[in-house]
């Protein structure tokens, strides 16, 4: 049980280390924005995700309505609710309604790579320790971000940009070089994702994620279903 | 409008998207289609969130371009995540310094 947690806590860290600089950008932006570092900290500390908050700023800075807020969310945000799905396929015997209440808090792109990518059913004791770490990096890179943003040479925090993707092509690229049918739906799922970002350019990030992924993976699970035996 | 009617909003509705799925799928799937679905959805979600998003994550292509690279290298090899993540993030500094 305790071992879980530090485990938890220890695959989290590359998660704070990269969260620290998002959120860094998040404090400066919404400092920017007319926030106050209290304001941006409390949205940081509650939503715990990057392109949903950065959103929610501008709509507060533009004086938008609550059910544009709402919309905005659900937009950017509703690729949890695939990872949620997802995840909850992997919950050991010790996660109970009331851990799921709690844990969900925490699904988070990075979270929700590092959970799924472990050989193992998931724990409470683990998925709160990389919840924790993530927590931390995420809330204390926001305050520092809007104390003293301004500070740090920007040649810093533009290559601190960087650092999650690093981290999605760790978790990637491994088990596409072992398996062709992963490497053939990340491709897929790339090439759907560069047609929106050039050529549909009305759809919104949030849902152009959503759609590249569930079309690539559900082509792949038709031309390419896992055998029965595979967990 | 308060502010903090605004937070409660965006923190509700960003929860609600997150609880509902996880505790409403309590049993294991069965449908092979499925299964196979689940199982390929987080590369496909990492892959679509990276692609070409990560071309940009510097503000500047050509450094973008010389980190992803360092990190495709790196991670073929499965170095640690932290290892590929900071090794990226010091290749597009060291690009930004050369150019």
């Amino acid at each position: 049980m305790h071992s879980e947690f530090i485990k938890g806590i220890r695959h989290g860290i590359p998660i704070a280390l990269g969260y620290f600089s998002v959120s860094f950008g998040f404090g400066i932006m919404a400092v920017r924005a007319g926030l106050s570092p209290l304001t941006a900290l409390m949205i940081s500390a509650t939503n715990l995700t990057s392109a949903g908050q950065a959103a929610g700023v501008s709509v507060i800075a533009s004086g938008g309505s609550l059910v544009e807020m709402a919309l905005t969310q659900l937009t950017i945000n509703i690729r949890y609710a695939l990872m949620g799905i997802s995840l909850s396929q992997k919950l050991g015997d010790k996660f109970t309604f009331l851990h799921r209440i709690f844990a969900a808090y925490g699904i988070t792109d990075e979270i929700f790579a590092v959970a799924s990518s472990q050989p193992h059913n998931l724990s409470p004791s683990y998925m709160y320790g990389l919840i924790l770490a993530g927590f931390s990096g995420w809330t204390s890179g926001t305050i520092f971000g809007a104390l003293a943003g301004s500070v740090l040479p920007q040649m810093f925090t533009d290559a601190l940009g960087i650092m999650l993707y690093g981290m999605f092509l760790a978790i990637i690229l491994p088990t596409a070089r072992k398996s062709l049918k992963v490497l053939f739906v990340i491709a897929a799922a790339a090439a759907i994702s560069i047609l929106f970002r050039y050529v549909f350019t009305e759809i919104s990030a949030g849902f152009s994620v959503i759609i590249s992924a569930v079309a690539a993976s559900a082509f792949a699970a038709a031309i390419f279903p896992l055998k029965e035996e595979k967990e | 409008m308060s502010i903090a009617i605004y937070i409660v909003v965006m923190a509700g509705v960003t929860y609600l998207i997150r609880v509902i799925p996880f505790t409403v799928f309590r049993k294991k799937i069965k449908s092979r289609f499925f299964k196979s679905f689940l199982y390929y959805v987080p590369y496909a979600v990492l892959s679509a969130m990276t692609i070409p998003a990560v071309f940009y994550s510097t503000g500047n292509i050509i450094t973008a371009v010389i980190g992803t690279a360092v990190a495709v290298v790196l991670a073929y090899f499965d170095l640690p995540l932290i290892v590929v993540a900071l090794s990226a993030s010091a290749a597009a500094l060291i690009a930004d310094f050369l150019i």
